[in-house]
């Protein structure tokens, strides 16, 4: 039951298959087994239980609230969620119990989803590994996986498996493994230069980056306000679809969304794309691509041209400018938001009384760890005075171009885009941290982060496994408020490709119970 | 417009601030060898820039003063400016807070229609060009009182721009010789007012309250335009009346909802302007003239002396008189402004923009707040003036007392005394025992049909005018003046009449 996609378990929930609280429990186990994958900072087991009870009630007297009634959901913990602690994986946040819920929690909620917990990221969700946050690094399922292990016993052989497991991605990392590894059915992230899409490509889920002002951000502990969009994580592109619908719309605590009112969809399914045109941006063929990746995102526009639909090759000439724009604006941003936390109305706070100035200065040495602190430095010499036309206007302007390289394709005629996610399939994590956060966030982010300087939506499908046999996911690139559109392609791309499911029955080999007696139409466990 | 001079006449000597006592204006002397006898004050002298035959003795220079101003007025509302919380100025601490307010992590800002309607109607009423489409922008300080670390303003593109502001000052001793001058107004922007820090040096802590955090505010940014401080306040009482007629702030200084910071310089004439200062938080139209003239004597004899003027923030002192450095947050820093990225541009329309079918709650239209404008004082003024034939100055007095215009009108509506003979005894017998009794007009024990009635009398000649003014007097708490009423009644009945009974019948109907 737990490896079925949120619209089989709905159905299941529907016919009685299934109850809400017995579903919830499988995850709660699974969540303890997994444990040492780290995903999730706080597990809301008595909340989420008494969810499962209500919506049990619900089930029997017929009142189901629609497709996410009874559905274990979990959330990033840069959400704030009413009751339950938000830390951002920061120290300066770490107690702090926010006493509203995010405009998306509140929606899911609404919609009688169970809320299993809060997921791992990195500190205040600034990192591509989900290694820099208080709670530790998140470890991506897939070194666990029947797939990965077999692979690397034929390989080589004593080595320590246990210390060489592989990073998530970042920093929505603990969303993606938490969908991964099944604990949950649909998990959000936040994705500000490819937070969702990063890790979604690593741990093999779907990952989505809604267009900006499509989703509120009220209640979303921000990063950059003008690149963060809500992110979701789910194991198909139909789930992602169906949580899309219910989260999207305008919400008039958050001024940037929307007005036009938005109705839930359907993704149709595709039969014929003889009508499509996908653009191949040339300049995402870097050097770092891994052959791998490379060969795969040919494999696809391949796949798409065999099928009748029009494959181009168009340019986005300002894109190599993206990532030290992306650096000005994000910094800069980001010494602004953080500025908020002084120790004075909540969280952290030092002991040091000698001074309002040496309080505010001792908490926030305290509540920051280095990459926070970096950005916080950096941003602020951005918008000195004597910076600000230098920097952070100029960085404004490389991003209007960016933006328009965009427009300036999708008016060519193109539908969507047809990109890698990443550069390669997720390392281990001690080859990860040889790079400072800073390296690493900009070349992880690079073919994520110029859409969100852009709001455009976009996608990360996972595609196939790689040699190691660990997941490879391919991005869409859709126009501004096409979702729908974008995730109709993706799905197509979905069906076609047929992603292998992870095979995680080592890693639980006894929690059979789980999944016995289990009629696995789409996934195999075993 | 011409820039007023200052004289310095006394080269060389510093100015000696005696007789620090509250009271005394400014505690500094006339200088030695000005002609400007039986002026109060310096800020006169400016006013009237005195042109003497005799030249300036060697080394002596004339000196011009340049003043600007920002004033802050609180926006009458019923809620914050991008939070829902209730704006009230009595609260309870910390009663009025929202998670916004508080800087909770993860809220962001709503932008209140009626702030932006206020900013609109003020703008439009100090003829200012309204901006179709205006920014936020984000000031950052660490202060205890702003919680989020910043201030969500105006600064790129305010809302209104280049307007200008009429107001009128007398140069001379009488109010007769009263001149309009023009101070232009840069910008109006809206702001986040911050909250309040109130520190107990006894438990050397500092308690924050927050209930006044997020209060919109208009930043209401005027030209150095003026020369003196006399100017200076005039212009902001105007102002304060423009406020108050819109509805736009109640704009009481002593309750903080009018504050006014100055820049001020001095230079000599013909040459560049001189280095500024900034005299903070200014909350009475009193102490802005004399934090002003002050600093521009502080600034001469600064200069005069040799020394130099530090571009710095000085608050006044109105204890000792004087402007003093600032320290702590108020001192020169960067801002590092910021775009507000949580708010989109704010754009307004007009009759011709209005987007069809656009929700009325979604847009706000200026041609729609231009016909919904009230009179102006400017107005008003000219009207008594010319309905009434009353001098200007008189039409200054009856708009400068909360509540005075609209008792002199209820009189006129009721008495058929000339409207001059209504004006003087509003302004000089009614108002007089007002200020005497120290009350509001609100608080008035005579009504505005008493004083018609009585005017009644006087106009029929029914009593004379010292038995009314007698009738006030009673009136006003003096008993003795009954004694006069009884002899008065006493010689009209021939003595007649039992002085007992005149006397009861009189408290029976001065007490009614």
């Amino acid at each position: 039951m737990l490896g079925r996609t949120l619209r089989e378990v709905s159905a299941a929930l529907k016919q009685g298959q299934v109850s809400p609280t017995e579903l919830c429990q499988r995850c709660l186990s699974l969540i303890k087994k997994t444990k040492f994958l780290n995903a999730y900072i706080t597990v809301s087991e008595e909340v989420a239980l008494k969810q499962a009870e209500e919506s049990e009630k619900r089930y029997k007297k017929g009142l189901s609230l629609g497709d996410l009634d009874g559905i274990p959901v979990a959330v990033k913990d840069n959400f704030s969620t009413a009751g339950i602690e938000t830390t951002c994986a920061s120290n300066m946040l770490k107690g702090y119990v926010p006493p509203y819920n995010a405009t998306v929690v509140q929606k899911l909620l609404d919609q009688g989803a169970l809320l299993m917990g809060k997921t791992n990221l990195d500190e205040f969700a600034m990192g591509s590994g989900s290694t820099d946050g208080i709670f530790g690094p998140v470890k991506n399922p897939w070194s666990y996986s029947k797939q990965y292990r077999e692979k690397r016993k034929q390989k080589s052989h004593g080595e320590n498996e246990d210390s060489d497991w592989l990073i998530t991605g970042g920093s929505s990392g603990g969303s993606a493994a938490a969908v991964s590894a099944f604990t949950c059915f649909a998990a959000l992230g936040s994705d500000t230069g490819g937070s969702t899409r990063n890790p979604a490509a690593h741990c093999g889920v779907v990952g989505l980056k809604p267009s900006y002002g499509l989703v509120s951000r009220h209640g979303l502990i921000p990063l950059v306000n003008s690149m963060d969009v809500p992110g979701i994580l789910t194991r198909c592109v139909d789930d992602a679809a169906i949580v899309l619908g219910i989260l999207a719309g305008h919400d008039p605590k958050d001024s940037t969304t929307i007005q036009d009112p938005v109705k839930p969809f359907t993704l149709p399914s595709l039969t014929d794309v003889s009508k499509l045109c996908i653009g191949i941006p040339k300049e995402y063929l870097t050097p770092e691509l891994s052959s791998e990746v490379r060969s795969l995102w040919s494999k696809a526009a391949n796949l798409f041209e065999s099928e009748g639909a029009k494959v181009i090759e168009v340019s986005l000439p300002h894109t190599s400018y993206s990532i030290v724009c992306y650096h000005v604006l994000c910094t800069s941003e980001v010494a602004s938001n953080m500025a908020r936390f002084d120790g004075l109305e909540y969280g952290h706070r030092c002991d040091t009384d000698v001074s309002t100035e040496a309080m505010y200065a001792a908490t926030r040495r305290e509540g920051f760890n280095d990459v926070v602190r970096e950005r916080i430095l950096s941003g602020n010499f951005f918008l000195l005075k004597e910076n600000y036309e230098n920097y952070f206007v100029k960085a404004q302007k490389v991003r209007r171009l960016i933006a328009r390289d965009f427009v300036n394709v999708f008016n060519s005629g193109v539908d969507v885009l047809l990109t890698p996610t990443t550069l390669s399939e997720a390392v281990p994590h001690t080859e990860f941290i040889r790079e400072d956060n800073r390296t690493r966030s900009a070349q992880d982010d690079i073919f994520t982060q110029a859409v969100n300087m852009a709001g455009l939506p976009a996608v990360s499908v996972p595609m196939a496994l790689s040699s190691q046999r660990l997941p490879i996911g391919l991005q869409f690139i859709g126009r501004a408020f096409c979702d729908q559109q974008l995730l109709t392609v993706a799905k197509w791309f979905e069906k076609r490709v047929q992603f292998p499911v992870i095979q995680l029955q080592e890693l639980m080999d006894d929690c059979s119970s789980i999944f016995e007696n289990e009629k696995l139409a789409s996934v195999s466990l075993k | 417009m011409a820039t007023p001079m200052l004289r310095w006449c006394c080269p060389g000597r510093r100015w000696i601030f005696a007789g620090i006592g509250g009271g005394s204006r400014h505690g500094r002397g006339v200088p030695t060898g000005s002609t400007s006898s039986g002026k109060k004050g310096q800020s006169s002298v400016a006013q009237q820039p005195l042109i003497t035959a005799q030249k300036p003795r060697k080394g002596e220079r004339e000196w011009a003063a340049v003043v600007g101003l920002e004033i802050h007025a609180q926006i009458a509302s019923n809620s914050k400016l991008f939070s829902g919380s209730q704006v009230d100025f009595a609260a309870p601490p910390n009663s009025l807070v929202s998670f916004f307010d508080a800087s909770l992590p993860g809220t962001l800002p709503v932008l209140n229609r009626r702030c932006v309607e206020a900013a609109v109607m003020t703008g439009l009423a100090l003829d200012c060009h309204i901006n179709r489409k205006s920014l936020f922008d984000r000031k950052h300080y660490f202060y205890a009182d702003l919680p989020a670390g910043y201030q969500i303003t105006q600064q790129r593109l305010p809302i209104a721009v280049n307007g200008s502001l009429a107001y009128s000052v007398c140069v001379g001793k009488r109010w007769s010789q009263m001149v309009t001058r023009t101070v232009g107004v840069k910008q109006i922007q809206l702001e986040q007012d911050s909250g309040k820090s109130l520190h107990d040096n006894l438990r050397s802590q500092t308690l924050i309250d927050l209930n006044r955090a997020g209060v919109g505010l208009l930043e209401v940014v005027l030209e150095p335009d003026m020369s003196c401080g006399e100017e200076a306040a005039a212009a902001v009482r105007e102002l304060q009346l423009i406020l108050q007629a819109l509805g736009t702030s109640q704009a009481n200084m002593a309750e903080g909802q009018l504050r006014v910071d100055a820049n001020i310089s001095v230079h000599h004439p013909g040459e560049p302007l001189g280095v500024r200062t900034e005299v903070k938080n200014l909350n009475s139209a009193r102490f802005l003239a004399k934090a002003i003239d002050y600093e521009i004597q502080r600034q001469i004899s600064e200069l005069e002396n040799g020394g130099k003027i530090l571009n710095e923030t000085r608050s006044f002192d109105y204890k000792l008189g004087c402007t003093v450095p600032m320290r702590d947050k108020e001192g020169k820093q960067d801002y590092r402004f910021m775009p507000e990225p949580n708010l989109p541009p704010l754009l307004l329309y007009d009759s011709g923009s209005l987007p069809t079918g656009a929700d009325p709650q979604q847009v706000i239209d200026i041609d729609q707040l231009r016909e919904r404008l009230p009179e102006l004082p400017r107005v008003t003024r000219e009207k008594l003036v010319r309905q009434y034939g009353m001098l200007p100055e008189h039409s200054f007095a009856l708009l400068n007392e909360v509540g005075l215009l609209e008792f002199f009108q209820n009189v006129i509506k009721e008495t058929r005394a000339e409207p001059k003979k209504v004006t003087s005894w509003v302004l000089n017998t009614f108002l007089g025992f007002l200020k005497q009794q120290n009350l509001a007009v609100s608080e008035s024990p005579v009504t505005p049909s008493a004083l018609a009635e009585l005017l009644d009398l006087l106009d029929r000649k029914a009593i004379s005018s010292s038995a009314a003014k007698q009738v006030t007097d009673v009136k006003k708490g003096n008993p003795r003046a009954i004694n006069k009423l009884i002899g008065l009644v006493r010689r009209a009945t021939l003595g007649r009449a039992d002085p007992t009974v005149i006397k009861e019948v009189l408290e029976r109907q001065l007490s009614s």
